[in-house]
């Protein structure tokens, strides 16, 4: 399967301790692909090594056909390659606008600042509502609205999410979710980490479910969530 | 039926408003490998610190080996014949692998003087196949070498009941069965061993029974095939599976 975003044989880890061993996945434009795997089997590095926030060791990442391996974060993120990370990372200090604003830094992006912004807005009422709001004072929903709408200010070809309903009470997390499904029906390519494995199957096209650094299972999330073995890969038998 | 080496009762450890250990109780047999899981921030390593006497427990008592041991520090604790392996290693970095393991032989069970001492260094280095790097200074080990030292550490000291925190994260897939090597000999030599794991084929494989953490509290308890088939214990690993048909109904 060749996509948007190609990784080969990707390890990494950090300083001498491995994390990952030869993750390989593709990523299909227009769809959402997933990444689960019980905590430790190395979704987050993966997005990290991907983004090249954590360097990687040995592999290729391959974004629209082009090898960027070596590119730094900001490099990739001006290409349209643009990581929502865990734990959302806002600038609390800053307002929402700001905090969107940010999200728009590279020349790419900031030429469509206001077409961006506005669009965040109508994705999310209740970001516009608190626009004026230092982001620190918002709560953990709408602090991770706020992270997804900052991905998107990058004007990103592919989204990476990295945890989108960790901490979140669960009709916040619905409703984020109603959101991403939204995206990907605008056409928006997305890779998404997510803990809730039955609603990564669920909303997802394909899934890849990691264990201990490796991919164990493939496959169109569907037939995914219909194999015992995932429940192997997180419970170990 | 074997006898009871520790207890854990009803303990519970409070960080502020946090509960990072709510009320968990069990019981580890003599000559048992009992596995402790959970998810992130379950309360497994809070739990390891309660037990060696890093922390003490806002309330509840550790009893080993029938004696009372609950807010003890951890000096005594391993005096007493427990000790442990931590999951962030921290070998003596300006001293040989031997000398490392010489300080635990000499700060465990006994007060050993430094002979005996290096007598027992010398024993446990080799059991844990770090003899040809006896003399190599720690720092100068990879990660799987550093981790077999720490093992080596927490074994000179001699103990009854060895407490291992994620010996096994990190290491290639050689040097994992590797360490399950070593600690199937340690349990044939008769030690107890209460481990932490994140690679789960591994733990399950090796424990007798599993104790499941989440959110600080117990969540269950059996073997591994009863741990690994409890619906509560797959939907804190795999997420609730409600909240899919929520989100989907929602968009119909």
């Amino acid at each position: 399967m060749s996509g948007v975003l190609e990784v080969r044989a990707l390890e990494a880890g950090y300083g001498e301790v491995q994390v990952l061993w030869g993750v390989s996945m593709a990523v299909a434009e227009r769809r959402m692909t997933t990444l689960v795997g019980a905590n430790g089997a190395g979704k987050t590095t993966t997005m990290r090594a991907i983004m090249g926030v954590v360097k990687p060791w040995k592999g290729e990442v391959i974004f629209r056909g082009e090898d960027v391996t070596r590119l730094t974060p900001h490099e990739k993120a001006q290409m349209g390659l643009v990581l929502v990370p865990e734990g959302r990372q806002l600038f609390s200090d800053l307002t929402v606008e700001e905090n969107l604003e940010m999200g728009a830094y590279s020349p790419r992006a900031r030429k469509k600042l206001d077409e961006n912004l506005n669009k965040v807005y109508e994705l999310f009422p209740r970001l516009k509502e608190r626009r004026r709001q230092r982001s620190g004072t918002l709560s953990g929903g709408e602090q991770q609205m706020l992270a997804v709408g900052r991905g998107l200010m990058a004007d990103p070809v592919v989204l990476m999410i990295d945890e989108l309903s960790l901490g979140l009470a669960p009709v916040l997390a619905q409703s984020l979710f109603g959101t991403l499904r939204q995206l990907k029906a605008q056409g928006l390519t997305i890779l998404l980490v997510e803990q809730n494995v039955h609603l990564a199957l669920a909303l997802s096209d394909y899934a890849y479910v990691l264990a201990e650094g490796r991919v164990k299972i493939e496959g169109e999330s569907r037939q995914v969530a219909r194999n015992e073995e995932v429940r192997r890969a997180y419970l170990g038998i | 039926m074997s006898s009871v080496i520790l207890e854990v009762d009803h303990v519970t450890k409070a960080f502020g408003g946090l509960l990072a250990v709510n009320d968990v109780s069990f019981q580890m047999y003599k000559g048992e490998i009992l596995g402790l899981i959970g998810p992130n921030g379950a309360g497994k390593t809070t739990l390891f610190n309660l037990i060696n006497g890093v922390y003490k427990p806002t309330s509840g008592r550790i009893r080993f080996q029938g004696q009372d041991i609950t807010g003890l520090p951890p000096y005594e604790v391993v005096r007493r014949g427990l000790a442990r392996t931590h999951q962030i290693v921290k070998p003596l970095n300006e001293m040989t692998v031997l000398e490392n393991v010489v300080v635990g032989a000499c700060f465990g069970r006994e007060n050993m003087p430094l002979e005996p001492a290096h007598e027992v260094a010398r024993e446990v280095v080799e059991f844990v196949g770090l003899a040809p790097l006896a003399d190599t200074l720690a720092g100068k080990l990879n990660v799987a070498q550093k981790k077999r030292l720490e093992v080596a550490r927490a074994l000179a000291a001699k103990p009854d009941l060895l407490l291992l925190d994620e010996v096994l994260a990190g290491l290639n897939p050689v040097e994992v069965e590797r360490m399950l090597g070593v600690i199937q000999k340690v349990r044939e030599q008769g030690i107890s061993i209460l481990m932490i794991e994140h690679i789960m084929q591994a733990i399950m494989s090796l424990s007798d029974r599993i104790v499941v953490l989440n959110f600080g509290e117990k969540l269950a308890e059996g073997t591994p095939e009863e741990v690994a088939s409890d619906p509560r214990v797959i939907e804190a690993y795999l997420g609730d599976p409600e909240m899919a048909k929520r989100v989907l109904e929602e968009e119909s």
